[in-house]
């Protein structure tokens, strides 16, 4: 048992330590400035449901389209050793897809919403697999080749629905955005533990974890042991597009209403980001999903905090730059050895102290 | 001359996590001698080599040049104090030209003057005869060639101490003797040279001294001259010489004949020119010929590792189609690659992962194998192959590179294959672990595995091969058995001397 | 800049939609001209001959505003209506000269202008006035002599947020607690709409509880709503600068189960005018929204054909604010953007 622990200790924690560290310093430092900060109290909303309601809810909610991106963006991150820098455009087109297909006739029904959902879905896969064959067929880096669908993209959302910004309401909508009657938790929230599930189960029964992490660190070795690592890439970037469907439904249900230039804006920076302080390394590789969705979190809990101290949402930009380079130059390999080397002596220096103060 | 001291080590220690890979060893350079450093994988020869580089910083002892006790934290700081290196795997950026290799990292001002250097670098080149040009892409030149710049480079850098971790494994004769002679005129010009390797007649054929290290410790520092070849080898395997001998004895090598196993013709890759070949139920035969022959090219073409351009392949007597090494592994080949670190090994991957990589990737995605599973596989192969790792969890990275093969070879044993490819195999590896491997490739005969083995000592293919074909110029040009299998016949057919059966 | 100025009237993509709810029933998707503005241009078309107007323009594609703009010039201009329409969109100056240049040797009788900028113009419009060319300029002011145009038609974004402010002073509550969400920083809309209030914060009339922009990004607004709601502070207003960031604030309301609206806790002000804005204004779910209004074209015609008379040569084109207890479905069928 005590084995097992070390070894959680040392090895599965390892990449967390930072974002783990960065979540509780940023909870500690709210809870010192306004004790009552997480305090969750329970509510009425307008349709007279019981919910829970505070800033430890906001974030949670507030953070569940990057945390849904944020795993999907991990699997392409390390399979392809570069990020996808179109997701906000095509969760826009999604989302734009969605709402479209909700408005083809006056009655929103579940299985409507279903429906809308699939085709949503279709769409982002295709988009994504476009993003992938350009990167695994035709070795394009990431970046770039995502920068085609960064650029057009939202132009394609426009276009989709007619360059209108449509509301769709309906209570199955509201229930999906908002809450679901007689549930108190947020249905974003559930939404990303039923993903996380789905993607921890996805790694159980298949063997794409080992896979796209064999692609992602030596993509020849991966070749000469049969891995078809241009399926692999092209599977992450698919996968991926499932996210981008999910989050663009979700960003559009929490308000009924599709906004193809503002929707999940600039999310794609946030979402990479959410990658880098989970401690997976942009360069592809190892990854752990776990430590992009805290990544999430961090990011959410710095911008409601800096709401919550009324800094003017222009500067939030700012402030939240510098602690994510403070958070990214701590996970950094150069500071991270440097700090090993300082703890190894220091644990040294201290059971050195202890013996001697033994004899 | 030779009695004054360069550099001394002394107490050297390093830890890494769970392993003591140094444990106060000691180490004395004198001026203008080669002195070699010899051990089995993992007796700490690149653990000590990186400690005096700089690479790893070491956590006890005392290192001095000259009588000043130095204190080296960074590669620079090394080369400041006149220390360098060659590693054993090439470090040099593959995408500058050579001239930009010799010179990165070391520019004088702000400005790189291409012109100059590139002249500067050519007359080394010239001096040595090595066969590149300054502008070349280092990356298009071939692996010996890449090799020797990187010791041209640490050459031009006016060092009192070089080190030449494995210079040799990827040279062929000539390559060798070049070296050679550059290794003695820098002796003579009073350069103390570290020679790491693992060629026995390499070390007695140039090294002064011999320092002998086994498992992180120092066993003792010997005169060449003093020491008795056998003896070495006992000093670093330390045990007696018996295992060795019979494994020289067991060359009865009856061979059997079974059914044909494999077989192909006309097969050609995007690499390979189109070649025929087969390998009975069994059989253990070799590749042979000098770099660039096309041996590993060839092998490449059966596991279907480049683009197969054509040719027909039979496997039991039914025709097959193998494109991709996926197929080869369906059809029951595997492939050992040749560049360990490049096609091999997974290197952040933990030793299970690595193990059980091929064996899932022929169960497919959706069959993953079971944790429990994946540990029993690993611990089996960690115990039979002797894997010396701190733990099943441990990154492959990590190990040293004889175990890295290890890990690699229980990959491919854990398919059970009917037809196992091992392209070098033994590069790079200690005399005990290439025992090792030899003993294994024999065994999986026995138990009726086809074996193709590749490698660049013929002396080693010639104790396990029933079989011997020789390429020159991508040509197969001669294939020994019986009698013919020895060393002479070998260089004969390698230097054109005559052709025998088997020429396309 | 463009693109602020893009989704500051994103919600204003109406293309020719509107234009047929002004006239029609309301259906959809009809093109310019299908569309009858009804109570024009009968008197033209009946003599046969059609009025040349020259439009030079600024693209549809520069925003929303602008194919608002761009559709109900085609629209009110269409032969039905008795006029033959010529038009040039270019966001370059020289460009645009070049344009009128041609209409006017081309023999427009009417020049309609909304230039990229405003100089360089006197000597193109000199020419037009020798050929007897009637100059109006819409939309932007051009730097010229006022005797060289008929007449102006512009907006005024100040006014507009002028009048959302005198309305909600005319609500005379005991206090004005408000959460002020703006749009993106320096377009042209965020200024207009901000001054009038940050006025009233200065001269102590009402109380800011939280001022901050939301880039015209509906979730974002949700998100500083609902850190005020969080911070318990109290508040009464929400004035947020477009009708997507008053969207997403009343989400936060709902999911908090403050009540909004007529008869509401929190009075709700959004701008644009979006159609579906608009209707929830007629359900009481909000109380007030404004408009910029893209629609100077109607105002033009009425004036050519003498059926309003130039009283000023400047004309400011009316800003509509909507009130959610005397709106009207007509009102939303006529001035709402969208469907």
């Amino acid at each position: 048992m005590a084995k097992t622990k070390k070894k959680f200790l040392s090895g599965g924690l390892g990449q967390l330590t930072i974002p783990v560290i960065a979540i509780v310093l940023l909870v500690i430092f709210n809870l010192i400035r306004d004790p009552s900060f997480f305090s969750v109290g329970i509510s009425h909303n307008n349709d007279g449901n019981i919910v829970l309601a505070g800033n430890l809810i906001s974030i949670i909610n507030g953070a569940s389209e990057l945390a849904i991106l944020a795993m999907g963006m991990t699997l392409v991150t390390a399979a392809c050793g570069g990020q996808d820098i179109s997701v906000g455009a095509a969760a826009a087109i999604a989302g734009s897809v969605f709402v479209k297909v909700l408005k083809s006739s006056p009655q929103i029904s579940g299985g409507k919403v279903l429906l809308a959902f699939i085709c949503a879905c279709i769409v982002a896969m295709i988009f994504g697999s476009f993003n992938g064959t350009l990167v695994a067929i035709f070795n394009i880096q990431p970046m770039i080749a995502t920068l085609i669908l960064y650029t057009c993209g939202r132009s394609i959302a426009y276009w989709i629905n007619g360059g209108a910004t449509p509301t769709v309401s309906s209570p199955v909508i509201n229930a999906i955005g908002s809450f679901i009657p007689g549930i108190p938790v947020p249905t974003p929230v559930l939404i990303v533990i039923a993903m996380a599930i789905v993607f921890k189960l996805l790694f159980k029964f298949t063997s794409l974890e080992l896979f796209t992490q064999s692609v992602g660190i030596n993509g020849s070795a991966a070749r000469l042991n049969g891995i078809n690592s241009t399926f692999i890439k092209l599977l992450s970037f698919i996968i991926l597009g499932v996210c981008v469907a999910v989050a663009g439904s979700i960003g559009v249900s929490r308000l009924g209403l599709i906004n193809h230039e503002t929707l999940l804006l600039d999310v794609e920076m946030d979402t990479i980001l959410a990658v880098a302080i989970g401690g997976n390394n942009l360069g592809g590789g190892k990854f752990k999903i776990g430590g992009s969705i805290i990544g999430a979190y961090v990011i959410q809990t710095l911008t409601i905090t800096l709401y919550a101290m009324k800094v003017s949402s222009t500067d939030v930009k700012a402030y939240k730059a510098i602690v994510i380079i403070l958070l990214v130059v701590i996970g950094s390999p150069v500071v991270k050895q440097k700090f090993g080397k300082f703890m190894s002596k220091f644990l040294e220096n201290r059971s050195g102290k202890a013996v001697k103060g033994a004899a | 001359m030779q009695n004054e001291v360069l550099l001394q080590m002394r107490h050297i220690e390093k830890r890494f996590p769970g392993v003591l890979a140094l444990n106060g060893v000691d180490f004395t350079l004198r001026k203008g001698e080669i002195h070699a450093l010899m051990g089995e994988n993992g007796a700490g020869k690149s653990t000590l080599i990186k400690v005096l580089t700089g690479v790893y910083q070491m956590d006890g002892g005392q290192i001095t040049v000259e009588g000043e006790s130095i204190s080296i934290h960074s590669p620079q700081d090394a080369q400041n104090n006149g220390i360098s290196t060659v590693y054993q795997e090439i470090t040099l950026c593959p995408n500058l030209t050579v001239a930009e290799n010799m010179f990165i990292g070391r520019e004088d001002g702000a400005w790189i003057k291409h012109k100059t250097y590139e002249k500067r670098a050519d007359e080394i080149l010239n001096e040595l005869g090595i066969p590149a040009r300054s502008t070349q892409q280092l990356g298009d030149c071939s692996l010996a060639v890449q090799q020797m710049v990187a010791i041209a480079r640490a050459v031009d850098m006016k060092c009192k101490v070089l080190i030449l971790d494995e210079p040799t494994s990827s040279l062929d004769d000539k390559e060798v003797n070049m070296l050679f002679k550059l290794m003695r005129d820098l002796k003579a010009q009073g350069v103390g040279i570290i020679f790491v390797t693992h060629f026995l007649e390499q070390v007695y054929e140039v090294s002064d001294r011999i320092t002998v290290l086994r498992n992180g410790e120092l066993v003792g520092e010997y005169l060449t001259e003093d020491l008795p070849q056998v003896e070495l080898v006992a000093k670093m395997i330390g045990k007696d010489l018996d295992e060795l001998n019979n494994l020289g004895e067991t060359e009865e090598k009856e061979v059997k004949q079974q059914e044909v196993f494999y077989e192909a013709s006309g097969l050609s890759s995007s690499d390979a020119m189109p070649f025929d070949f087969s390998i009975r139920k069994g059989e253990v035969n070799g590749f042979t010929g000098l770099l660039g022959s096309g041996r590993s090219e060839s092998v490449r073409a059966i596991f279907g590792a480049d683009k197969v351009t054509g040719g027909n392949v039979r496997i039991k007597g039914k025709p097959v189609k193998i494109t991709r090494p996926i197929d080869a592994m369906k059809n029951g080949i595997g492939y050992l690659a040749e560049d360990r670190k490049r096609d091999g090994i997974i290197a952040e991957l933990s030793v299970r992962e690595n193990i059980i990589l091929a064996l899932q990737v022929m169960n497919g995605l959706f069959k993953p194998i079971s944790r429990s599973e994946q540990e029993a596989f690993a611990d089996e192969y960690i115990k039979v192959l002797n894997i010396k790792t701190a733990s099943r969890e441990t990154p492959v990275g990590s190990l040293s590179g004889g175990n890295q093969q290890k890990v690699i070879l229980a990959r491919w044993l854990l398919t059970h294959p009917d037809y196992l490819i091992l392209d070098e195999p033994t590069r790079g590896i200690d005399v005990g672990t290439k025992l090792e491997i030899q003993k294994l490739v024999l065994k999986l005969a026995e138990d009726g595995v086809s074996v193709t083995f590749i490698s660049s000592e013929v002396e080693e293919m010639l104790r396990t091969c029933s079989r011997l074909i020789v390429m020159r110029d991508r040509h197969i040009v001669g294939e020994l058995k019986g009698a013919d299998l020895n060393q002479t016949q070998v260089m004969k057919t390698i230097a054109g001397g005559e052709t025998k059966d088997g020429e396309n | 800049m463009k693109r602020f100025k893009a989704m500051a009237m994103a919600g204003v993509l109406a293309l020719s939609l509107v234009l047929t709810a002004c006239g029609s029933s309301g259906g959809s998707g009809s093109s310019g001209n299908s569309g009858s503005s009804g109570n024009a241009g009968t008197a033209a078309s009946s003599s046969g001959e059609l009025i040349k107007v020259g439009v030079v323009n600024n693209p549809p594609s520069e925003s929303g505003y602008r194919e608002a703009n761009v559709n109900d010039m085609e629209a009110v201009f269409s032969e039905a209506n008795g006029y033959e329409l010529k038009t040039f969109y270019s966001l370059k100056n020289d460009e645009q000269l070049q344009a009128a240049q041609g209409f006017i040797t081309e023999g427009v009788d009417y020049l309609l202008i909304s230039a990229a900028e405003t100089t360089g113009w006197d000597e193109v419009l000199t020419k037009a006035q020798e050929a007897g060319i009637k100059v109006f300029l819409f939309d932007r002011m051009i730097d010229v002599d006022e005797s060289l145009y008929e007449a102006a038609v512009v907006s005024d974004m100040a006014k507009e947020g002028e009048t959302a402010v005198q309305w909600l002073l005319d609500q005379k509550l005991d206090t004005y607690n408000v959460v002020h969400i703006q749009g993106a920083m320096g377009s042209d809309a965020q200024i207009g709409r901000t001054g009038a209030l940050d006025a009233q914060f200065q001269a102590g009339t009402m109380n800011l509880v939280v001022q901050q922009t939301a880039t015209w990004d509906e979730a974002e607004a949700k998100k500083i709503v609902e850190s005020v709601i969080n911070s318990g502070e109290d508040f009464n207003v929400i004035y947020a600068e477009n009708d997507g960031m008053a969207k997403g604030a009343v989400a936060a309301l709902d999911e908090a189960g403050i009540t909004h609206g007529v008869n509401g806790k929190v009075i709700v002000m959004g701008f644009d005018c979006n159609s579906w804005a608009l209707r929830e204004l007629l359900a009481g779910s909000w109380n007030y929204d404004g408009q910029c209004s893209p629609f100077q074209a109607q105002i033009i015609s009425d004036i050519i054909q003498g059926k309003r008379t130039i009283d000023s040569k400047i004309i400011i084109n009316e800003e509509k604010g909507f009130d959610a207890t005397t709106i009207t479905q007509a009102d939303i069928d006529t001035y709402g953007l969208g469907e």
